[in-house]
Order: structure tokens, then C-alpha cells, then sequence
């Protein structure tokens, strides 16, 4: 076993020992803190991008290359970590968040409380153990590991509008634990095993009466991840905690519902796709009406928010939706669409958390109230002729309004940047199948190519609508103090975003062969199973 | 045995359930710890109920499905009840922070 076999733990083992050897040191140090963090998540990210490179040849070289067996038991009956392609891609997303909101925090949001950095590092564990590990239970541990992390981060800074938030996510995600565990308990009294490609094997054999509890167990479970993932009508509780958070905080939150997606992709193909025998397609149906409900949900609250905080919320359902719907809809073009997309709508959502904070400083407190006003009795002449008394427009807001502008230009799926890509992709799945001949387009897939189109024109109006007022508009038109090591973040994973747009064609074939073999389970099933052990090679 | 284990598992979930609706953050503490216990009974009773029959192999004896029950079930619900515990006293501080900050115990903050 070579050495870099043993990379595969490592972003679990960095974060989550950096988080704990940074607790000790003083509060007072927390630029140093800072920068240790930073330091781990930069390794981690290192880490993903190798482990991505080597995962890209899984299949067609080096079988059992991406499985770590903990403790030396083979696959069903110890503990495994899985790499492939998927859950390396979403380390390697997480990670690039997770710096930028990093750096994002340590410019004075990392002031507002203690231990942001520790807390930091640990959600950031939990959240890579949720992608890498392979078994159900381990999950459960992982998902836990993140969900307390994210509450202590979401209770940073305090405040009565955050203990208020914290209050009822905290709630609302243990009752989603509690049934998270329900589903697993009955998937292993129904099948006897919690091991994911163990279970994806079994399912296909199991007798009539294992199989309907497996199904229900598998529809609780499915419900604790699309709690998380945000769906209608188990997605109330996201757009207020999210605006509740604080920026930094709120920008690495756009990847935990991704989580929920992720699991769920992951899932619902291993145990339901091609192998799944008379369950095949359980839950598909759920997924697709809900996932359209959501994106409708969403729209019309992107439509209704007035402050960007929740705005940038209701892009979160949004998001969650296309991606649920996509996977509804299955087939491993749609899905690889489903996956660009992925991608590029949570950098995108994650750049606009942290530019809200830098263009709010901009506006005085009561432009929300005023802007609800003026909506209802039109504007004054008076803003008119203010205006043209004629400032040059200082470097800063120019900065901060073309980064709006490129965010309204992603957020809407407007051409020439990756969002547009995104979602051209998953309509050319939809509408030209390449393997199938002729196949007809249902009627649900119609109304999620609808959907599809007019979510990104409610977001255009609604980032229109803001950034006139916010830009063109401003009523005391203060100049923003921004610090360089704010801006940087949002430029960079804005850049992301135009580098994915450039790069549009080898992602795009990378997404393409993920998809394919997350739609063919004997690949993930028959390399975890065959992993050899150390010293029995 | 069956029967005490599923009404047992039944009443707790009900009044769980119950007590999470409610709209003063103590009640929603209550009831999110009767369902913590109602789940890992469940987990356990997912392990087949069995009378008599250790979960532990003793030295240098066999195991077997006629002699000893399924320890797996046993070891998720100890990991269940750690986290189980730790979310609820983090919870626990939480309401006592919105308890603190809004003077009241309503779980809007408000009346």
C-alpha cells in the first residue's frame, strides 16, 4: 500500500486536528489561528485536487485505487472510504469554499465570537467525511460531526435575530437526525448490512416483505437529507437562517445542502438505478414533483425578497431544486448537466453571500423599509435630480457593482457564463438524449424546462430590481470601506466561474463521465467490494 | 415483549411529537429527548428482540445466530444515545441564550 493511498484520509484526519490543536491557543492570536486554518484547508484543497486527478482514471486503471478499508476489515464488514469521481469533485468544491470564506472571515468577521477558526475546521471534517465515507452509519456520525459544527457557526456573532435562527435549525435538524437514524435502523433490520455498495447489491434479492420495509426505510432517510437539502415543503426553516448567518458563514452554508443532494444522487442511484431490481426508480417521482414545486417556491420568494440576504436564500432552493428535479428525472445526461451545475451555482451562490455583506455597507439601514415604499408610491422626482449633480463613480462601488452585475449574469443563466452552460447542459440532456432514439419528453419534463427558464428570469428581475436601487439609486450614496483581502474571495471565485465558463468543454466531459458511472453502480459496488487488504495482496 | 417495546416506542414517539409543537422552547427540549428515546429503542428492536442472548463473544467460544443476537444494532444505538445527549445539551444552551436575549420562552422569541 503506497503512500498515496493513505491521501484519502487525509481531509478527514487535517481539518479535524487542526480544529482541535487551535482551540487552546488565546482568542486574542486569532489572525494566527487564521492562518493555521487556512493553511489546513489549502493542504486540503491540494490533497482534493490530486486525489481528483487520480480519481479521473477510476475504471479504466487501477481498480480499488480509490478505497480506504479503516482498521484493515475487508469492505462489508469494516469500516471503507470511498473516492471516486463524485466525491472527489465535491471535496475539491468544498474545499475551494472553504478558503475563500476563510480568508473572507479573517478580514473582522472572525471577531464577532470565539473559536471560528476551530469551528471551522470541524464543520469542514464532518463535511468531507460525509462525502468520502461508505457506509450509511458512518454518515449518520459524519452528518452529525457537520450539523454541530454549523450550529455553533451559525451562533457566531450572536445576537437575537441569530439565537432565534440557531434556535429553530437546530430543532428542525435533530428531528431530521431522528429520522435519519429511523431509516438506517430499518435499512439494516430489512437487509442486514449498512455497508452502501453491500446494500446496493442486495437490494435486488431481497424477498417482498424486506423490500417494502427497505422502501420505507429508504423514504425516511430520503426525507432527513431533503430536510437539508432544502425541498418544498421542508425547506421554510433555510432562507431565514441564512440570512441570519453571518457572511462567511452563510457562503460555505451553500454547501450544505449540496450535501443533501449529494447523498441523495449518490444514493438514489447506488440502491434505485440500474441494478435495483423491482425498486428500481423508487422515489424518482418524489424527487422530480418536489424538486419542481421547490424551483417554483423558490422563484416566486426570490421574486418577493426585498433585502438580498434572503434573495440570495431563495437562489439557494432554486439551486436545490434544478438539482433534485435533475436527478428525478435520472439518466446520465441530465445528470451530467445536473453536476456543471452543481458546481457552478454553488460558487456562484457562495461569491453573492459574501459581496451582499461588502455592498450592504453601501446602503444605510432603513433602505430595505424605503425600498418597500417606494415600491408602493413610486418614485420621488427628487432622486432623479440628485443623481444628476453628477459623481464620478468611485473605484470601489465600480468593483463591487461589476461583481454584482456578474453574479446577476450566473444567478439568471444569462450566455456567456457557466450558469447559462449549466443549464443549456441539462436541457440538451433532456431534449437529445444521445443513446436513446426518439424518446418522448412527459409532460413533468416540460414543466421543468419551464421552470428551468423562468427561475432564471425571476432571478434577473429580482438582481435588476436590487441593484438599481442599490448602485443607481443609493439614498445617502456613502462610499463602502472594503479591505482587499474581502474583495479577493469574490473575485476569485468569480474568476472560477469564468474559468469553468472557458473550460466549459473538458468539465463538461469530466461531468459527462461521472455521470455515466454513477448510472452503472457495479463499478463503485465491485470496486469497494474486491478493495484488497494490506499484506493479503 | 414485542408488545411492551412497540407501545413503548408508540407512546414516547406520540408524546415527543406532541411536546415538539408546542411553543415554549422547555417542551420542545422534552420532546426532542422523548424521541431520541423512542428512536433508539427502535434501532435496537431492529436487532430482533431477543431474551438471554449476549451480544459478545467469550473466549475462545463460537459465535452463533441461535446463541447470541446481533451486536451491531447495540453499538448504533451507543452512538446514537453520545450524540443524541451532546445535541441536546447544546440545545439546552441555545435556549437558554434566546432566553436571555429576548426575555421570554417562546421559541419565536416573541409572544
Amino acid at each position: 500500500m503506497s503512500w498515496v493511498q493513505h491521501l484519502i484520509i487525509l481531509p478527514i484526519l487535517l481539518p479535524l486536528l487542526t480544529g482541535a490543536a487551535i482551540i487552546p491557543i488565546d482568542e486574542r492570536e486569532r489572525v494566527t489561528k487564521g492562518i493555521i486554518g487556512f493553511c489546513s484547508t489549502a493542504l486540503v484543497f491540494g490533497i482534493s485536487v490530486f486525489l481528483l486527478n487520480r480519481a479521473g482514471g477510476f475504471g479504466a486503471d487501477a481498480p480499488g485505487a480509490g478505497v480506504y478499508l479503516l482498521g484493515n476489515w475487508p469492505a462489508p464488514f469494516g469500516i471503507v472510504l470511498v473516492l471516486d469521481r463524485l466525491s472527489a469533485l465535491m471535496l475539491v468544491l468544498a474545499s475551494f469554499l472553504a478558503m475563500a470564506a476563510q480568508v473572507f472571515a479573517m478580514a473582522r468577521w472572525h471577531k464577532a465570537g470565539s473559536h471560528f477558526h476551530s469551528l471551522f475546521q470541524l464543520m469542514l471534517a464532518g463535511l468531507n467525511g460525509a462525502f468520502l465515507t461508505g457506509d450509511l452509519f458512518n454518515l449518520f456520525v459524519f452528518f452529525e460531526m457537520m450539523l454541530a459544527a454549523s450550529y455553533g457557526l451559525l451562533l457566531h456573532g450572536s445576537g437575537q435575530l441569530r439565537v432565534k435562527a440557531g434556535l429553530h435549525y437546530i430543532a428542525i435538524n435533530l428531528v431530521a437526525s431522528s429520522l435519519f437514524l429511523i431509516g438506517v435502523s430499518l435499512i439494516y433490520g430489512a437487509t442486514g448490512t449498512l455497508n452502501m455498495a453491500d446494500l446496493a447489491m442486495r437490494i435486488a434479492g431481497l424477498s417482498g416483505e424486506n423490500r417494502m420495509l427497505m422502501e420505507t426505510g429508504a423514504a425516511i432517510l430520503g426525507i432527513a437529507f431533503l430536510v437539508k437539502a432544502g425541498m418544498w415543503p421542508l425547506g421554510f426553516w433555510l432562507p431565514n437562517t441564512y440570512s441570519a448567518a453571518t457572511p462567511p458563514v452563510a457562503a460555505i452554508f451553500a454547501i450544505l445542502t449540496k450535501v443533501g443532494v449529494y447523498i441523495l444522487l449518490r444514493l438514489s442511484l447506488l440502491f434505485f438505478g440500474a441494478e435495483g431490481g423491482n425498486s428500481t426508480g423508487f422515489g424518482q417521482a418524489v424527487l422530480l414533483y418536489g424538486g419542481m414545486l421547490t424551483i417554483g417556491f423558490g422563484a416566486i420568494g426570490v421574486l418577493a425578497s426585498q433585502a438580498m440576504g434572503r434573495l440570495a436564500g431563495y437562489c439557494v432552493l432554486v439551486s436545490s431544486g434544478t438539482l433534485l428535479a435533475a436527478i428525478g428525472i435520472g439518466g446520465p445526461d441530465v445528470i451530467g448537466g445536473a453536476l456543471f451545475y452543481l458546481v457552478s451555482s454553488t460558487i456562484t451562490i457562495c461569491a453573492f453571500f459574501l459581496l451582499i455583506e461588502l455592498v450592504e455597507r453601501a446602503r444605510d439601514a432603513g433602505a430595505d423599509v424605503l425600498a418597500v415604499t417606494m415600491e408602493a408610491y413610486g418614485d420621488g422626482d427628487e432622486d432623479e435630480a440628485e443623481k444628476e449633480e453628477g459623481e464620478a463613480v468611485p473605484g470601489t462601488v465600480a468593483v463591487l457593482g461589476l461583481c454584482f452585475c456578474v453574479c446577476a449574469v450566473l444567478l439568471a443563466g444569462l450566455p456567456p457564463l457557466s450558469g447559462f452552460l449549466a443549464k443549456f447542459a441539462i436541457l440538451h440532456g433532456l431534449f437529445d438524449p444521445e443513446n436513446a432514439g426518439a424518446s418522448a419528453i412527459t409532460g413533468a419534463q416540460w414543466t421543468y424546462v419551464t421552470l428551468l427558464i423562468v427561475s432564471g428570469l425571476a432571478a434577473m428581475i429580482a438582481m435588476n430590481r436590487i441593484g438599481i436601487r442599490t448602485f443607481w439609486n443609493s439614498i445617502e450614496g456613502t462610499i463602502p470601506r472594503v479591505y482587499l483581502i474581502e474583495i479577493t474571495p469574490v473575485l476569485v471565485l468569480l474568476a472560477a466561474c469564468l474559468f469553468l465558463s472557458i473550460q466549459a468543454g473538458p468539465a463538461m466531459r469530466f461531468m459527462d463521465t461521472t455521470a455515466k458511472f454513477l448510472t452503472e453502480p457495479q463499478h463503485y459496488t465491485g470496486r469497494v467490494m474486491s478493495a484488497p487488504q494490506v499484506g493479503k495482496e | 415483549m414485542e408488545l411492551v417495546l412497540s407501545v413503548a416506542i408508540g407512546v414516547l414517539t406520540a408524546s415527543g411529537v406532541w411536546l415538539l409543537f408546542r411553543p415554549r422552547t422547555y417542551q420542545v427540549v422534552i420532546g426532542l429527548s422523548l424521541l431520541s428515546y423512542a428512536v433508539n429503542l427502535f434501532i435496537f428492536g431492529m436487532g430482533r428482540l431477543r431474551i438471554n442472548a449476549p451480544p459478545v463473544l467469550e473466549k475462545g467460544g463460537a459465535g452463533g445466530l441461535l446463541t447470541h443476537t446481533d451486536p451491531i444494532p447495540q453499538a448504533l444505538v451507543l452512538t446514537a444515545i453520545v450524540i443524541g445527549f451532546a445535541m441536546t445539551a447544546l440545545f439546552l444552551v441555545v435556549l437558554l441564550a434566546s432566553r436571555g436575549l429576548t426575555g421570554t420562552d417562546h421559541v419565536d422569541g416573541r409572544e
